[in-house]
Parts: structure tokens; C-alpha cells; sequence
């Protein structure tokens, strides 16, 4: 991993008598973008404000380029913020608003022309440069927010949540803008967001935050495919846990049984719903793989899938998700490979 | 759709109350500032004598500009000090906010009567202020200018009008979206640069609000000048009680009145045309 932009050390943070951070440690790399994800009230928003400088951090370090930022105001740190409801001053214009923190700054006033210039194009929004904010729509002004910030080259840009007031549509056009435009401009984005979908599409790594501590941190393919903890594996996608013994060299989940090499005791695994297929009857079961026989309860297709709730022989209940080609009905087969369920923890 | 008598019953009473309470009434005063008296009677002939009395007369104007005068010192101090109190509970106070809100607000189900009687025990030569000035050897004689001066019509009008300025600043201020303020800071923006480049003109319908109640209001007030004025501190609705009443010259205190009438016109229609060209939604 290239060497770390932001870097965030124990932090800790109380409301009053309310822990809201628990011992944060983080890395950020240059170049990233890291999204924090969580549930609402898992601490995300109040660790992207702790990086922002609009809270204080009750124990802990954060640092950019390996000084630390946490006693500095928020005027004074290379960072820059949109905000969940973009916060565009309503008295300037739209160019006005982009200006501001070049003005700020006391960048010449040829530059500054050029600068929003280039940030209002870079968010196609130049023809707007001289309308009020409240004249825009709200994708409108979602990007004017964006160049604001943009505009003055932070070395680490901030998101709040800055698509949840837009509609589905808008939405995913705006996350796969937002990434192209991060790439473009090679800034380190940290995004905040409570949608797991939108973690997924738009992250180089995600950082799950449950109850203020981090749960999990990694690419998005290795959260879904890798999670530690039940909480991840059910939080991110959805999963099958199943929950057993191993003892000398077998697991044993419900009906379900394969060697393995697990210490004795406990265990939980998770196995995502795609990995689980209707077997071919015709033909021995493949190497490390578990078969068996179950009862399809309900099927709900979705058009390129079809999401099955089946019965297992004990009577657990599974998801299965398959190619929703053909119809299946009363007593089938399955099988899954033992490689695709995931040792996970109780959390 | 509503029916018709529906339509009258609500709409009825409201265009009867302007008419009987206001247009009415304005409508008389517009006719007696263009009629004369003579003796004990009011004499129905139109004449501009009453104009014509008022431009020859430089007492009329004299009060009148000192009146104006009052009013927006009245207005400048009432801004002066209802900013930076209202600026301070809304932006820096988060406990205790509500009850200085009502601390600033309880003066004002006080009697203004009360209110200005209050000054006059304060500032009187034997009041408070002067005992206090004795005491501590600031001063061997009482001093008289306190009382019954342009200064003491200043103060007590300041003392009653202040919270009107207040509360339309304080409702502006509140109405200020605080991740504004936040956003500022993260482009950059110091503490005072935040505060003028965005706290400021945000408030700015809120202080031309205020600023017209306190100068509307002190500019026809009478009883201040009245109780604490003396004859230095008299202003121009002064004027207009004596001539309705020991003068006997309706009339010409009917033209006092409309000159008066039309100043506050004028400051109504200019403020509301600048609060809504600050208007941003």
C-alpha cells in the first residue's frame, strides 16, 4: 500500500455520557477513495466531522502527511467538505460560491476566474455560473458543492452523505460521475454513507463502523467475499450463517458435514445465497463440496436472478440465488462449494 | 368551491375593520389638514393655509427634524446593542438560550408607562444616578441635564424600543442555516471573515426589520417626551396633542399629523423595497 495520506490513531469521542467513537485507527492512502459505512448512529458522520476539525477528538491522533491536524481549527486544515445538504451559500451565485475559498485565500483575481471556471466545467455546470442557488435543482447544486470544495486542490476531500436527498436515477449517474471525477482529479475522497450498495460501486476500500468501532476494513470485494464477522457478512449483501461444532477434523452445520482443519468448538460460516446451486442429479458431486436435498418455500424473481427461500432436511431456513432461467419446484437438489463458506465470528 | 356567504362572512369583517378603523379615519384627517378654524368652529372651506402656516413656522420643522433625529439615534443604538445580544444568544449561547430569549422579551409586558417612570427615577436630580455620582465624589452638585433633555428622550426610548430591533434580528439569525457557518470555515474563512461574508448579510432582512420598528415607533412616540422630555426634548407627536387638544386647532395638527403620516410612509415603502431585494429564497 502507497504511504498514508490521512492517518487517524485510537480516536475516541463522547456526546456527554454517550461514546460515539470507541478507539478508531484508520489509514488512508493518497489517491484513495476510502468510504465509511455504517448504520445511522454508528459514529461515521461524527469521525468524518473529527477530520473536518468541527469536533474535537476526546483522546486519539489525526494526522495528514504525518502532521497532525486534531488541534488545528477548521479553517486551517487541508481539507475540504461537502456537505449532506451541500450548505451553498444562498446570498452568492453560483460562481460566487465556488470562489469563495479561493477569495478566502486571496488568490489573484485572474486566477480565481480561471480556477472556477475549470471547476464549474469540470462539473458541467458553467452555464449556471451567475444563477442563485436557489435556483438550480438539487443534482445542481450537489455538483456546484462539489466544485466549492474542488476548487481549492485539498489534499483530502470529505463527503457527507451528498447523494442521499437525490432520487435513484440521479443517484446512481452521480456515483458513477462522482468516481470518474475522483480519478480525474487523483484527490483522496473520504465519502460517508449509510448505503452498502454505494459503498460497493464506488470504493477502492470500505471501512465498516458499527457502534463506533471498526468492524471491518478492506476492498469491496474482500468485505463481501472475506467478511470476519457476522455483522459484516449480514451487513454488507445477504448471507446464509450457519451455525455448528467442529470436532476432530469435521464440521458439522445442521445436516450439513466436511472435513476440515477448524479447531474443536464452535462455529459459525457464512455462505452467500449465489454460492448455493441446484445440482445436477446426473452426476457425482464435485470435489470439497456439500450436496443436499431441500424444499423450495418461495421463489421471487428479480429478472436476471431469481432469489429462492428453500428447507433444508433439519428444517433451516436458506437463501438461494440463482440464474432465474429455468423454474424449480418442491423437493431439489443443491450443493455449494465448502471453499465459499466463510469462517465467520460472532459479533 | 366556497359559497357565497362563506366568502362574505370571512371576508366581510376585515374590509369593514380598514375601512371603519383606518381608511375612514385617514380619510378625515387628509379633509381637516385642507380645512381652517375660527373661533370654537371648525370652518369647511378647503384652504393649503395649514401648509402654507407650517413651511412659514421654523418651529414645525425644528421638531420635526430633531424628531427624526431621535428616532435614528434610537434606531443606531438599538441596532448597536440588539446585534451583538442577539448574535451572542443565537450563535454562542446553547443552554441557556431560552431563557435569556424570555429575559429580553419579559421587559416588554411591562407598562411602558412603568418603563419611563423608571428612567425618571434614574436620571431625576434627586434619582438614582445622580445619588450614586455623589456618592462616589464624581460629582459636588446634582446634575440637572440628565432629566427632562433630548439626551433623557433618547435613552428611555432606547430602553423601550431596543427589543423590537431585537427580535426580528434574533428570528434572521436563527434562520441561518449552521452548516453555512461550518462550510465558511472549512473553505477557510477565520471567525470575523465568516461573520461578514455570511452571518452578516444573511441577517441583513432581520436588522432593516428592527431598524424600521425602532425608528417607526420612537419617531411617533409622545409619552417618552412627554415624561422625561422637558421642553428641549419635545418631538413632533407632542406637537399634535397640543394642537387636538389645549390649542383647539384640528386642523393644523391634522397636517402635522399627515407630514408625519407620509415620513413613515416613505421609510415603510423604501425598507420593504430593500428587503426584498435581499431576499434569497
Amino acid at each position: 500500500m502507497p504511504e498514508a495520506l490521512l492517518t487517524i490513531r485510537t480516536v475516541e469521542k463522547s456526546f456527554g455520557a454517550m461514546p460515539v467513537l470507541r478507539g478508531v485507527t484508520l489509514d488512508v492512502a493518497a489517491g484513495e477513495f476510502l468510504t465509511i459505512l455504517g448504520e445511522s448512529g454508528s459514529g461515521k458522520t461524527t469521525l468524518l466531522r473529527l477530520i473536518a476539525g468541527f469536533e474535537q477528538p476526546d483522546r486519539g491522533e489525526i494526522a495528514i502527511d504525518g502532521e497532525r491536524i486534531d488541534p488545528l481549527p477548521p479553517n486551517r486544515r487541508p481539507v475540504n467538505t461537502v456537505f449532506q445538504h451541500y450548505a451553498l451559500f444562498p446570498h452568492l451565485s453560483v460562481f460566487e460560491n465556488v470562489a469563495y475559498g479561493l477569495r478566502v485565500s486571496r488568490v489573484a483575481k485572474p486566477e480565481i476566474e480561471k480556477r472556477v471556471g475549470e471547476a464549474l466545467e469540470l462539473v458541467q455546470m458553467s452555464k449556471f455560473a451567475r444563477q442563485a442557488p436557489a435556483r438550480i435543482s438539487g443534482g445542481q447544486q450537489q455538483r456546484v458543492a462539489l466544485a466549492r470544495a474542488l476548487v481549492n486542490r485539498p489534499k483530502l476531500l470529505l463527503l457527507d452523505e451528498p447523494l442521499s436527498a437525490l432520487d435513484a436515477a440521479l443517484r446512481r449517474q452521480m456515483q458513477t460521475e462522482l468516481k470518474a471525477l475522483q480519478r480525474q482529479v487523483g484527490i483522496t475522497f473520504v465519502f460517508v454513507t449509510h448505503d452498502q450498495d454505494e459503498a460497493m460501486v464506488m470504493s477502492d476500500r470500505i471501512a465498516l463502523l458499527r457502534s463506533g468501532v471498526l468492524e471491518q476494513v478492506g476492498p469491496p470485494r474482500e468485505i463481501y467475499r472475506r467478511p470476519r464477522t457476522t455483522y459484516t457478512a449480514q451487513f454488507i449483501g445477504q448471507t446464509n450463517l450457519l451455525q455448528g461444532t467442529s470436532a476432530r477434523g469435521a464440521v458439522e452445520c445442521g445436516c450439513f458435514r466436511w472435513a476440515s482443519r477448524e479447531a474443536d468448538g464452535p462455529v459459525i460460516f457464512s455462505l452467500r445465497p449465489e454460492d448455493i446451486r441446484p445440482a445436477d442429479e446426473t452426476k457425482m458431486a464435485p470435489p470439497r463440496s456439500v450436496r443436499f436435498r431441500a424444499t423450495i418455500e418461495r421463489t421471487m424473481f428479480h429478472g436476471s436472478s431469481e432469489l429462492l427461500e428453500i428447507t433444508d432436511a433439519g428444517g433451516r431456513r436458506l437463501l438461494v440465488e440463482c440464474a432465474g432461467s429455468r423454474e424449480l419446484q418442491g423437493s431439489v437438489l443443491f450443493e455449494f462449494s465448502i471453499a465459499d463458506a466463510v469462517r465467520v465470528t460472532e459479533s | 368551491m366556497y359559497g357565497r356567504f362563506y366568502k362574505l362572512s370571512v371576508g366581510l369583517p376585515p374590509v369593514v375593520w380598514v375601512l371603519a378603523f383606518l381608511l375612514v379615519p385617514y380619510a378625515f384627517l387628509f379633509c381637516y389638514s385642507f380645512w381652517s378654524v375660527a373661533g370654537q368652529n371648525v370652518v369647511h372651506a378647503w384652504t393649503l393655509a395649514n401648509y402654507r402656516e407650517l413651511l412659514r413656522t421654523p418651529m414645525y420643522g425644528e421638531v420635526l427634524g430633531r424628531s427624526a433625529r431621535i428616532a435614528g439615534m434610537v434606531t443606531l443604538l438599538s441596532l448597536l446593542l440588539g446585534f451583538p445580544l442577539a448574535y451572542y444568544i443565537s450563535f454562542h449561547c446553547s443552554r441557556r438560550k431560552e431563557l435569556l430569549y424570555q429575559l429580553v422579551i419579559i421587559p416588554l409586558w411591562v407598562s411602558y408607562l412603568v418603563r419611563a417612570y423608571a428612567w425618571k427615577t434614574i436620571l431625576g436630580s434627586d434619582g438614582v444616578l445622580n445619588a450614586l455620582l455623589q456618592f462616589a465624589h464624581l460629582s459636588g452638585e446634582p446634575l440637572s441635564f440628565l432629566l427632562y433633555s433630548p439626551l433623557a428622550v433618547l435613552i428611555t426610548l432606547t430602553h423601550i424600543y431596543v427589543a423590537f430591533a431585537f427580535l426580528p434580528i434574533y428570528a434572521a439569525l436563527e434562520h441561518i442555516p449552521r452548516n453555512l457557518v461550518e462550510a465558511a470555515q472549512d473553505l477557510g474563512a477565520s471567525g470575523p471573515r465568516m461573520f461578514w461574508t455570511v452571518v452578516f448579510p444573511l441577517s441583513l432582512p432581520g436588522v432593516i426589520a428592527g431598524a424600521t420598528f425602532a425608528f417607526v415607533l420612537s419617531l411617533g412616540d409622545f409619552l417618552s417626551p412627554l415624561l422625561v422630555g422637558g421642553p428641549s426634548g419635545i418631538m413632533i407627536s407632542n406637537i399634535v396633542v397640543s394642537l387636538f387638544g389645549a390649542a383647539f386647532n384640528w386642523p393644523l395638527g391634522a397636517s402635522v399629523s399627515l407630514c408625519l403620516l407620509l415620513m413613515v410612509l416613505g421609510v415603510l415603502w423604501g425598507t420593504e423595497r430593500l428587503q426584498q431585494r435581499l431576499r434569497f429564497h
